[in-house]
């Protein structure tokens, strides 16, 4: 079974949001206003934050998103089982089980599952431009990054279709597709024959705040010297 | 029915009469409460509908006042049981007249805790999922049996000990009849005072203190697990079970004392809640701020020393930054006023530790504030975070909590004797009884009056 992981390249990154806003369409995400966001009701699965890494002079703008750990410290803590890590390794948010008591938030040590603390709501051109692949959540639970679950849904039908097992080739989440700079690269993390695996081992790679024990799937690429 | 009320038949008519009087100040005091409890009913209803938007909580800022009343209820319980138990099992003989004001508290105050996990619920009408689908590896799961343990065991250890003065008032309304004798007969189980069911009530109720003990340290160490289970800056912290206990029993003996003082002033019970008890409590309650002084002192120490960058984050915050007047005002509230009024003797009267004790009760609420918020205000990650400010609705909340607190216990002193008559009546007979080895218990300090 595949081990779903990333590798964002920092050195490739520029910073251009393109993967933000492909991750709201994708996913159905609220869009927030600048006054939403300084009251911290900003809805997002994944932005840019500035991050202090060692060695360089100013913080480094960094994509962020579920870390997708496999020692999840959020999925130990929720009383009714609403998140938890899944055979491939994605930690699954299970909307219609989640009571809303944001512990799995207060344990997440990056800060990256959202509430909706309101009825989701679109302005009324989008309202027909959602994704129906994606379900709509409703107000009071807890959301964040599936790595596009949906997607990996469809390529698991169409490989079985095919008659084979599901591969790297198959699945790309939205983030990972649209990125210009191909910073992102997206695949199954044991499959030493991907381009992320290779990409993981490099001497570039560092895991963010790994030393907590959470080791997280998403591996970040240290810029070059 | 209030003529049917004869002349009482015992010196404890006045611990009686308030049971069957209801004078006007008590009215009043219903209407306005009931008025705030109706006013947080309209705001939770706002708040159900609209979502918990309507709080003044964000990311990452999760909890608030909500999980901050949650601890301090859930403290605020070790008042009665935790403390009875333990009066019980050391036969202090002075705590005969108040366990029962504090057993009552606790039962009730346990309500208020719970309630407000499910005020803090995104998704309130999924709440039996925790019973349902149980997660046994979240500390809240074990908040969630230990609390229903706690509410059992003290509702018990509570009715246990009313079980021959409610007999006493099912023989009184024995004439008049009406729901109240019908209640009072029902919960008397056929109570007749006969030396048997006496000695097997002691040996129940000796054995339900000892059972009630850990069981209540567990409530308060699982509350505290909730924070400390966590990876959290100033939550991951291995001395939090002990510190919210030690805090738990703080505030629950301030409790006690403001709860014998406002009884005490309203059916003139002066008789019977006499200056040893407020300053014996005082003493507990002494004891306990000195306890709570050195965890914190231990807890904040370590903190600075070890000078972690995520956790002295958080610290500076406390210390100095945002959430400082809420800090120093804790250390004055929780330390410095009560030590300075009960380490004196001369301070340690009725007045004076009733103003320890609120000065102790805004302490330890200022306190859960202090441990649930600045954390979450300080993430690891370097995200935007915001100010706090609780909206109308936690505000509303909250006073209906009290409201409705302070209601309850109202109403429970027009159906119950607020003292323990049976147990005093005890004492009356024992100290008459000729002693064959003369045991002189003395007050731990005497004081006058």
């Amino acid at each position: 079974m595949a081990r779903w992981g990333m590798v964002i390249d920092l050195d490739r990154c520029t910073g251009c949001q393109a993967c933000v806003i492909a991750c709201k369409h994708e996913n159905n995400v609220p869009f927030s206003t600048p006054d939403t966001a300084n009251h911290g009701r900003l809805l997002t699965w994944i932005q840019l934050v500035p991050v202090e890494i060692p060695g360089n002079r100013e913080a480094t703008a960094t994509p962020l998103m579920c870390q997708q750990c496999d020692r999840p410290p959020c999925t130990d803590v929720c009383p009714v089982s609403a998140t938890y890590l899944n055979p491939e390794g994605i930690v699954a948010q299970i909307y219609p089980r989640c009571i809303g008591c944001r512990y799995c938030t207060n344990a997440c040590p990056y800060s990256v599952k959202v509430f909706n603390w309101l009825t989701p709501s679109w302005p009324e051109p989008m309202t027909t431009m959602r994704n129906p692949d994606v379900s709509i959540r409703p107000k009071g639970v807890v959301e964040k990054c599936t790595f596009c679950h949906h997607r990996l849904q469809q390529a698991r039908e169409r490989a079985k279709a095919a008659g084979r097992d599901v591969s790297s080739d198959d699945y790309t989440p939205a983030c990972v597709q649209t990125c210009p700079a191909d910073a992102m690269v997206f695949g199954d993390l044991d499959d030493p024959n991907t381009d992320v695996a290779a990409l993981a081992g490099s001497p570039r790679a560092f895991r963010w705040m790994e030393e907590l024990g959470t080791r997280p799937k998403v591996v970040y690429l240290r810029e070059g010297e | 029915m209030q003529d049917a009320v004869t002349t009482p038949p015992d010196e404890y008519e006045a611990i009686i009469l308030p049971i069957f009087e209801v004078g006007r100040s008590f009215k009043r005091w219903a209407t306005a409460l009931g008025c705030v409890v109706l006013w947080a009913a309209f705001a939770w209803v706002w708040q159900v509908s609209h979502g918990l938007g309507m709080t003044g909580l964000g990311r990452p800022i999760y909890w608030g006042l909500y999980i901050t009343n949650f601890v301090f209820f859930i403290g605020v319980s070790h008042a009665g049981t935790l403390i009875s138990a333990i009066l019980r099992l050391v036969g202090a003989e002075w705590r005969r007249p108040i366990t029962r004001m504090a057993e009552f508290i606790t039962v009730l105050v346990l309500f208020f805790g719970v309630g407000n996990v499910l005020l803090d619920l995104g998704r309130p009408d999924r709440a039996l999922f925790i019973a349902l689908h149980p997660h046994l590896r979240s500390p809240l799961l074990w908040d969630v049996s230990s609390i229903s343990v706690y509410l059992t065991a003290s509702t018990f250890y509570l009715w246990l000990p009313l079980i021959p003065d409610i007999a006493r008032l099912r023989d009184y309304t024995a004439r008049m009849g009406g729901w109240r004798h019908t209640i009072y007969t029902k919960l008397a189980i056929g109570w007749t005072g006969t030396p048997e069911h006496k000695h097997r009530l002691e040996r129940i109720i000796g054995v339900m203190a000892i059972v009630v003990i850990p069981i209540a340290v567990s409530v308060h160490t699982v509350v505290s697990w909730v924070f400390a289970m966590t990876i959290q800056p100033m939550w991951h912290s291995t001395i939090f079970g002990p510190y919210f206990v030690v805090g738990a029993i703080f505030s629950g003996i301030a409790a006690i004392i403001i709860a014998m003082a406002i009884v005490r002033r309203a059916y003139g019970l002066e008789k019977f809640l006499k200056p040893i008890h407020f300053n014996n409590l005082g003493l507990l309650m002494l004891v306990m701020c000195c306890l709570w002084f050195y965890f914190t002192f231990a807890e904040y120490l370590t903190t600075w020393y070890a000078h972690e960058p995520n956790e002295i984050a958080v610290f500076d915050a406390k210390f100095f930054g945002r959430f400082s007047p809420y800090f120093w005002m804790m250390v004055v509230t929780c330390f410095v006023v009560p030590f300075t009024i009960l380490a004196n003797n001369r301070t340690r009267t009725i007045k004076w530790t009733v103003i320890a004790s609120i000065s102790v009760s805004i302490g330890m609420w200022l306190e859960r504030f202090a441990i649930v918020v600045p954390t979450l205000s300080n993430p690891r990650a370097p995200i935007h975070t915001f100010s706090y400010h609780p909206s109308w609705v936690e505000w509303s909340l909250m006073a209906g909590c009290f409201a409705a607190f302070t209601l309850l216990y109202m109403s429970f002193t027009k159906l119950f004797p607020v003292i323990s008559i049976w147990e005093l009546e005890d004492e009356a007979a024992a100290a008459m009884a000729p002693v064959p080895h003369a045991e002189v218990r003395r007050p731990l300090v005497p004081t006058e009056g």
